[in-house]
């Protein structure tokens, strides 16, 4: 889903989340906005249904989605980067 | 909608609520299956039920049978049963009428090697369900309400954004139905491997926290015992690449439809929950034998959300699909009854929680679901040990 001006949505589920998830393809460069107007800019192409960082992630720290820790950010994320197993993984 | 929240059902005898008013013929073990088929061929109007188990196993599975069958017979969506058993299995039509008599409801039995084989049993079936059928229909509707109701709460054929759309649409529900007095099950308890922190949270007492624990554990030691190696991948090659990264995301993806009140009861397969409100219930994560749990606790009514689509039923208990996106919801428009897809346009969670709260009332009133259109009624139930 893209908005009239090509921005795309993306869904943050909780207000704690540091992820959010691209509801329609974006380009690298395009903008990400989110239900409350914040918006982005992806720093990479990332795919529908995939997880955008919308703030910096330091290696080590906790990646939130429902405002729950779903692992550990492998190396250093910056905001507008796709998020999934090439930088995060399950914390033990 | 709360004051508005009432609809027509069926009270039953043990004062739970029927949205149908169904009466049921039940083989108690795979031998009766033909007649129970035969039956329901010359009477459609029968929610005809069969399956592969009542008898050839240990005793703890034995338990689960009766438990589960007994259940269903005392679903309130049954208003009668017709029992149908061979004669020398263990799950026999009397230890199954016995096994539900606090229900209060016409139950009969009849018994193949009893009454001189199947054709006999046949037509003594045909013409009790006859019967109980023209009895039913004279029942009187009376008023229910949103605390009457009971919710199973279920997701499969999911996708990347059933964690997203319809599983926290369902979530919203869920809250807006225990606000309201009603019961809400959430199983399943394969997905809530790596989701054990948020359910402990939402546990109302230390109690129901540490009865949690443990079938979670269990459920993860099981799966690292009969799956090995590959119990990792209770997070599939194809959730990976429909963007998800880690268990403990598909598992909150999961727990999402149980919305965000207290869970008030920890109980086993089939198990009735005594107290109304958000309840869990261990359950394998396998689509049919999560409803025939639900359903043999007293579950009117099953929300199943869906993002690759099934077409999934169950016998005499309608189950709502709620689609994860509207691609599905259009190509599958014959077997999916509501759409979460437009959360992903900017709709709210909470405004499709509301939807679905409406289309229940709905059904609860009487309207069919695609599954009842259609004619899914899949049964099948959860077993422990190997056959004997």
């Amino acid at each position: 889903m893209k908005a009239s001006d090509g921005a795309v949505l993306a869904i943050r589920v909780h207000p704690h989340d540091n992820v959010a998830v691209l509801a329609a393809d974006v380009q690298a460069g395009g903008a990400v906005r989110l239900a409350d107007g914040t918006e982005l800019q992806a720093v990479e192409a990332i795919t529908r249904g995939s997880k955008v960082a919308l703030i910096p992630i330091p290696c080590g720290k906790a990646v939130i989605r429902y405002g729950e820790e779903i692992g550990k950010a492998t190396k250093d994320i910056s905001a507008g980067e796709h998020v999934h197993t090439h930088n995060l993984r399950r914390g033990e | 909608m709360s004051a508005d929240f009432v609809f027509q059902g069926w009270r039953r005898p043990d004062g739970r609520m029927g949205i149908r008013n169904h009466c049921l013929v039940l083989a108690t073990v795979s031998c009766a299956a033909g007649v129970v088929r035969e039956v329901s061929r010359r009477l459609p109007a029968v929610v005809a039920v069969e399956h592969a188990h009542g008898c050839g196993r240990g005793g703890p599975d034995l338990g689960l049978q009766v438990k589960t069958l007994a259940g269903l017979v005392q679903n309130p969506n049954v208003g009668a049963a017709v029992l149908v058993g061979l004669g020398c299995e263990v799950t026999s039509p009397l230890v199954l009428k016995s096994a539900a008599s606090a229900s209060g409801k016409p139950v009969e039995t009849v018994v193949i090697q009893e009454v001189g084989g199947s054709r006999k049993a046949v037509d003594q079936v045909e013409a009790l369900a006859r019967r109980l059928l023209g009895e039913l229909e004279d029942l009187p509707r009376q008023t229910g309400t949103a605390a009457d109701l009971m919710v199973g709460l279920k997701c499969g054929a999911s996708d990347t954004f059933s964690g997203l759309t319809a599983n926290p649409a369902v979530g919203k529900l869920a809250d807006r139905l225990v606000q309201l007095g009603g019961t809400a099950i959430l199983g399943e308890t394969t997905e809530m491997i790596g989701a054990l922190g948020p359910l402990l949270k939402l546990s109302e007492t230390e109690e129901v926290a540490a009865r949690l624990r443990v079938k979670v554990e269990r459920q993860e030691a099981l799966a690292h015992e009969i799956l090995g190696p590959l119990a990792g991948r209770v997070i599939a090659p194809g959730n990976v690449e429909g963007g998800l990264t880690t268990i403990a995301e598909k598992a909150l993806g999961c727990i999402a439809k149980a919305g965000s009140t207290p869970i008030r009861q920890v109980l086993d397969y089939a198990d009735r929950p005594s107290r109304n409100g958000l309840v869990v219930m261990d359950t394998p994560g396998y689509d049919v034998e999560t409803m025939a749990g639900m359903a043999a606790a007293g579950a009117q009514v099953i929300l199943f959300t869906t993002g690759r689509g099934t077409p999934v039923g169950f016998p005499a208990v309608p189950v709502i699909k709620i689609s994860s996106n509207s691609e599905l919801f259009e190509a599958m428009t014959d077997d999916i009854d509501l759409d979460a897809g437009p959360i992903l346009a900017g709709k709210s969670a909470a405004e499709v929680g509301e939807e679905i709260l409406a289309l229940l009332l709905r059904v609860a009133g009487g309207e069919k679901v695609k599954a009842e259109i259609n004619g899914q009624a899949v049964f099948a139930f959860a077993q422990e040990g190997p056959a004997f």
